[in-house]
């Protein structure tokens, strides 16, 4: 019935939006028809979700204008009846027909959130071309910053800052974390919304059915530079990409970025232009999201194991403050080095109670994609398993 | 509840009685003023209600961030249980010789009153110190408010609570020399009554405390 | 290459003497735009100062006003610091308009990151806490105790001390205007960005204590509207005989109780993060920022059912007076209500889908969400069918409910889109959830106050408001409403998000600058408000309504004079029905001329202004870091309500004597009417 209503939506939409944009020409109506696959099936969902509530909200509009007229006090042919005040027929019907609307949105709303979960794995390119089984998505990893995008490709082993350049017609799994505070990550022609959390993992699986170029954007106030922090997003084909790999690699470029590179973009800046980076510091995304990049500091992870197992006896209590802090008093990168005497202490800490300090942290979970394409009733559909956002906190597992 | 102040006056004769029947239907031409004081129970009772949800949301940090000791000690290795324990038997004590000053205030007497509330006082106080105590030597060995989130949510909850018993204190001997200024009026009954919810108020949440945070603590 | 100023990121100076306060933290030295405003304010200040002066006000308005416990000036007070504050927040908003009308193509606008930030943060803060509540606080104050036929509220000196909480909450925002900065964190001050890393400024100070100081005051005014309505209204009014009005109230202030103090609660625990160093929202130590999110919408979820409860209460009142009919269905009204207080606190994720909580998770929170549409659903039936087979009268109060009735219907519809998890990940934090916000804000809440208050008006001063321009206002805010909002909707699709101070992108200007028309109608249908208020004050002798029942109403409050005399109703009414004042009518009943006797009630006092004050000034010291005059205040508030319990005395009786006078009045002007009376001596 989904599908149908689905299809039903597609044939609508294609009789709408052109009937809207008459008087609008030239607007683009992303978010009603997107370049990517997961972005359309969600826009379908705002269309189907719309027309299942136009069924009571245009009768009841029309009945407001009509009874206002109607039984305006100069109409005195109208009947008059001022004692009626109940009518169980109607009440019946005042509390079914919304609730009727309700559960057809409610059941619609239960399959499709679980089939556009972010976490999960898509199953398919487009609704007329399922995955080729076992093909491994495309890893970006996302690190927001004040004011800035980072992108960390780990195949490709470049990094590049406000320029996120993807392969279309592939399946794209982001891992996104956010160095400072909260942002949210916005490709409107690509998929929804995502949250990026400080020392949190969080993840987005798309795809792009298009090549072009698109806007993405931080959809989350940050700050003073939140107006300019956006990035040049660019879907092309997989020999363009890899031309555009061999150019980073190649052009003006930007060196490796090792943890101290980072930690100098780290730095707060507006309107960065694009850097290209031509390597990448290994599991320097996994320290992002420890919060362990500057030298020196315990990861997130390496804490919370010792939390697990219940914390530290409290002669200790004092020696790791420094090598805990990363951004309580000031920015990150702010935080001052570790005077000598400290870095020895707290490296004696470090090694009593962790090998070094390497994250630990095992990726978030991911849910598998529906088995079954053609029906999206639900019944095919994963239930998801482990934890979700992957806290560094006291959920987290190490990896073992 | 009626009110003493006021009895019914006669009604005019001049009223007819016909009218006045219908008058009598919809005004009530023989009314009592409302009791003064005829909400306070209620809406003090309403106020705790509020109350306990500042601490329940005190209890859900506390909850949340509990076993997040940031590679610092943990409860096993702070908490000391019989202290606590003694701490818990100070407020206790206190609602019982709170309830024996209102019963004095059932009958009447203004210095037996006094003298429980006093006691009380006395028990609250010996409450206050040992937590002031524990507190001041968590806070010596370094395991600070600052130092985790656990030892903030910490500090913050049984803070939270030494707070509202701090104030219980300076109200109660504020009702001690009012009760013995104007005696065992109505006013000062009811006020009683209400910091006496509010010291057995107290009293649950500690309770609550005394289990989530330390006994659950040591269990963790 | 950095085209905005990097903020500061090091903490202000401290002397111990003035705390943080140094010449740079008056930004009017500065910034020309602000320069402007304070020239403004202070001319003002000084005018009004003057003139209160000059006409020998200030003892009048001490003694009649800013100490009076009666519910009904309190009331009335409230609903001047609602509009005052409206203001306010409607010049911040204009503002946002005007900028992003003038962004594109490279322009900065007019104004920097710093000034636009803080516009936005305290445009939402200012039109939530100190327009809309004090407008609802305002409403419920002046109607519940007349509705249910009591003298006053339970707590009238709560009552009066409320007020002067809320409204130095208010002083506080006004005063980061000049002295300072606002917060520049959104309305909510997510941390870690509203943490001391982030923010360090007064601004977020400035965020916490107005909230907590004007917290206290709603929730006390909350404890005191529960007991007032449990306790004392008139004999024979059950629960199910409750005017929907002051059933609407009661659920507002349950959810008042049982939300404020989560708000209270996760801002203690912010302002602890930043000025002891706790970490209960840091990035750092175990702390958790996502915490805050779902402390905060906690309370911010019931926040909005309390600003809309009791606006759909007016606009049942509105529509049974001005149909001339009984209320339908109110049984189902009472239960819907009470439906939508429930769920209101099993909703508050829909506001964070994106964040990544599982689809099981999103999925409970959108389906409860719709759910509540259900009984709003049922509502807004139930006033259509109390309009069927009615006699409309289209005076203003009426005309605003038919207005509301169709934009709150399009502002549901948007509003249960956003319900749906996969819809609101790609509209959520975009213009889209900004448009639903303000349609159903000001299509209900904003568009339901100007109906109250021209439907209460007359009872409150004893003349109507003046039609005309009642009706140029309303037909500039209906079509100025849309005008401003559907280019946000639009844009909302086109993907364009919230907070966003500059545009890249040309072919979304004429987006704006229709926007911005439509706040310039808006602005409009503001001016003429206030002209149609000045205008009926005026000709106050012509609008004059000496029936107390101008519209023929249905409720307690029609069933004494315009103003109503201190005590409200001379001898409390009995009620046998719903509508209980249309069943005296019906029965012929009038008032007892004779058999007055002492009328019990409370007294003013002056401790509500006294306490309120020293806690603005402890919230002041704290803001700024100045700990002797924080530690000074705190033990001056503390002495001030010691001092203030020892004070006995708090009620008089008004002689009987004095009531048959008044009484007497009364009767004259019914007589010159030639109103039925009731049986004399």
């Amino acid at each position: 019935m989904r599908a149908n209503l689905l299809n039903r939506a597609r044939l609508l939409r294609c009789a709408i939006v052109p009937l809207l944009a008459l008087p609008l020409a030239g607007c683009d109506w992303v978010v009603l028809n997107p370049a990517g696959d997961v972005a359309r099936q969600q826009g379908d969902l705002v269309i189907v979700a719309t027309l299942l509530m136009l069924l009571i909200v245009v009768p009841v509009m029309a009945t407001v204008v009509l009874f206002a007229w109607r039984y305006r006090a100069s109409n005195t042919q109208a009947k008059y009846d001022p004692d009626w005040n109940h009518s169980t027929q109607l009440e019946l019907l005042i509390w079914a027909a919304p609730l009727m609307i309700i559960i057809a949105l409610g059941a619609v709303t239960w399959v499709g959130t679980h089939l556009l979960d972010p976490y999960r794995a898509i199953s398919r390119i487009d609704s007329q071309t399922p995955l080729v089984s076992n093909e491994k998505p495309f890893d970006v990893e996302v690190v927001s910053m004040d004011w800035k995008w980072l992108f960390i490709y780990p195949e490709q082993n470049i990094a590049t800052v406000n320029e996120l350049v993807v392969p279309a017609g592939r399946p794209l799994r982001f891992r996104l974390t956010s160095s400072t505070v909260m942002n949210t990550f916005y490709v409107p022609a690509l998929a929804g919304m995502i949250y990026t959390m400080p020392g949190m993992e969080t993840k987005l699986h798309a795809v792009f059915n298009s090549e072009g170029s698109f806007q993405g954007i931080s959809a989350h106030y940050s700050g003073a530079g939140f107006s300019h922090m956006h990035f040049a997003t660019r879907a092309v084909s997989d020999q363009q990409f890899a031309q555009w790999v061999a150019s980073v690699k190649a052009g003006k470029n930007d060196g490796a970025l090792t943890r101290d590179s980072y930690l100098q973009l780290d730095k707060p800046s507006i309107a960065e232009p694009v850097h290209h980076y031509t390597s990448v510091a290994p599991d320097l995304f996994n320290a992002v999201v420890d919060l362990c990049v500057q030298p020196g500091k315990i990861c997130a992870s390496q804490m919370a194991m010792l939390d697990a197992k219940g914390g530290v006896p409290k002669e200790a209590a004092r020696l790791n403050v420094a090598a805990l802090t990363y951004d309580k008093s000031g920015r990150a990168t702010e935080t001052p080095v570790l005077p000598g005497s400290v870095i020895a202490q707290t490296d004696r800490f470090v090694k009593a109670y962790c090998s070094d300090n390497r994250p630990m942290a095992a990726p978030s979970a991911e849910t598998a994609p529906p088995k079954t394409l053609d029906r999206l009733r639900g019944a095919g559909i994963n239930q998801a398993s482990g934890p979700r956002i992957s806290l560094a906190g006291p959920l987290l597992q190490p990896a073992s | 509840m009626s009110d003493a102040t006021h009895s019914s006056a006669p009604l005019p004769d001049s009223i007819a009685s016909a009218s006045l029947a219908k008058l009598g239907k919809f005004w009530d031409l023989n009314e009592h003023d409302h009791p003064e004081g005829h909400s306070t129970m209620l809406g003090f009772w309403i106020y705790l209600m509020s109350d306990c949800l500042i601490f329940a949301m005190l209890f859900a940090a506390f909850g949340v961030l509990g076993g997040n000791y940031a590679a610092g000690p943990g409860p096993r290795e702070l908490f000391e249980l019989p202290l606590v324990a003694l701490n818990t038997s100070m407020l206790l004590f206190s609602s019982i010789t709170y309830g024996f000053a209102m019963l004095a205030m059932q009958r009447g007497s203004v210095s037996q009153t006094q003298m429980w509330l006093l006691v009380t006082a006395v028990f609250g106080a010996a409450f206050l110190s040992i937590e002031l105590y524990e507190f001041a030597n968590l806070i010596h060995e370094g395991a600070t408010p600052q130092r985790s989130a656990f030892l903030s949510a910490f500090f913050t909850l049984v803070g939270t609570h030494g707070l509202h018993v701090t104030f219980g204190l300076v109200w109660l001997f504020t009702l001690v020399v009012q009760v013995s200024r104007k005696g065992l009026i109505q006013a000062n009954k009811r006020r009683l009554m209400c910091l006496s919810l509010f010291w057995h108020f107290l009293d649950v949440v500690w309770i609550g405390v005394f289990t989530f945070v330390y006994l659950m603590g040591m269990l963790r | 290459m950095t085209a905005v100023p990097l903020p500061a990121t090091a903490p202000p100076q401290w002397s111990p003497l003035l705390g943080r306060i140094s010449l740079e933290q008056l930004p009017f030295l500065h910034e020309p735009i602000v320069a402007a405003t304070f020239a403004g304010v202070v001319l003002g200040g000084i005018a009004l100062v003057g003139a209160l002066t000059y006409f020998r006000l200030w003892g009048y308005l001490w003694k009649e006003w800013f100490t009076s416990v009666d519910h009904k000036k309190i009331g009335i007070m409230y609903m001047i610091l609602g509009l005052v504050m409206f203001m306010r927040g409607f010049a911040d908003a204009i503002m946002m308009r005007l900028q992003q009308a003038i962004a594109f193509n490279g322009s900065e606008g007019y104004l920097n990151a710093h000034h636009y930030d803080q516009v936005f943060t305290a445009h939402g803060v200012i039109m939530i806490f100190f327009a809309a509540m004090p407008f609802v606080t305002g409403l419920m104050n002046y109607v519940v105790p007349l509705q249910i036929g009591a003298r006053d509220v339970s707590f009238p000196f709560l009552n009066n001390f409320s007020f002067w909480m809320t409204t130095g909450g208010a002083v506080l925002v006004m005063a980061s205007l000049f002295l300072g900065e606002f917060g520049q964190t959104g309305w909510l001050a997510f941390p870690p960005l509203s943490g001391r890393a982030y923010s360090p400024g007064v601004g977020v100070d400035y965020y916490i204590w107005s909230l907590q100081v004007a917290g206290v005051g709603t929730t006390l005014s909350g404890i005191n509207l529960i007991a007032t309505i449990i306790k004392m209204r008139a004999p024979g009014m059950t629960l199910m005989r409750m005017p929907v009005f002051t059933w609407t109230a009661l659920c507002t202030n349950v959810l008042i109780v049982a939300s404020f103090p989560v708000l209270t609660a996760v801002l203690v625990l912010l302002s602890l993060d930043r000025y002891v160093g706790t970490n209960f929202f840091t990035n750092d130590f175990g702390g958790s920022p996502m915490m805050y999110v779902n402390m905060i919408w906690i309370w911010g979820h019931p926040e909005v059912y309390i600003l809309i409860l009791p606006i759909f209460g007016v606009f049942s009142e509105v529509t049974s007076t001005f149909s001339g009919k009984r209320l339908f269905g109110y049984t189902s009204m009472v239960y819907a209500t009470v439906v939508i207080t429930i769920l209101s606190y099993l909703v508050w994720l829909h506001h964070f889908f994106t964040m990544g909580s599982g689809a099981s998770v999103n999925s409970f929170f959108g389906i409860t969400t719709m759910i509540i549409s259900i009984p709003t659903g049922a509502k807004l039936f139930n006033w259509l069918f109390t309009m069927y087979r009615g006699r409309i009268r289209f005076d203003l109060p009426m005309m605003w409910t038919v207005a509301f009735m169709l934009t709150f219907t399009i502002g549901g519809m948007t509003g249960v889109l956003l319900a749906v998890p996969p819809a609101d990940f790609v509209l959520h934090n975009s213009l889209f959830l900004i448009a639903h916000f303000h349609n159903v804000i000001i299509g209900g809440v904003v568009f339901g106050v100007f109906a109250a208050i021209n439907y209460w008006w007359p009872k409150a001063f004893g003349f109507k408001l003046n039609q005309f321009w009642g009706k140029v206002s309303f037909w500039c805010w209906v079509p100025g409403f849309w005008i401003a909002f559907t280019p946000l909707y639009i844009m909302g699709l086109m993907g364009v998000t919230r907070r966003t101070r500059v545009f890249d992108d040309p072919s979304l200007q004429p987006f704006f600058v229709v926007a911005l028309l439509g706040a310039v109608l808006i602005a409009a249908g503001i001016g003429a408000m206030v002209l149609q208020y000045g205008v009926s004050i005026w000709k106050r002798e012509e609008l004059k309504d000496e029936s107390g029942d101008p519209w023929h109403g249905r409720t307690l409050e029609w069933a004494t004079s315009s103003p109503p005399p201190a005590y409200n109703f001379a001898f409390t009414p009995i009620v046998h029905d719903l509508d209980a004042w249309e069943d005296m009518k019906r029965a012929g009943v009038g008032r007892p001329l004779d058999g007055y006797r002492p009328i019990h009630m409370p007294s003013n006092t002056g401790a509500g202004v006294i306490l309120a004050g020293i806690s603005t000034v402890l919230g002041f010291g704290l803001i700024w870091h100045i700990w002797w005059l924080a530690g000074i205040s705190f033990v001056g508030l503390i002495a001030s309500a010691i001092i203030h319990t020892f004070n006995y005395k708090r009620d008089y009786h008004i002689p009987a004597e004095d009531v048959a006078a008044v009484e007497a009045q009364r009767t004259a002007q019914l007589e010159r009417l030639g109103q039925t009376q009731g049986a004399a001596a």
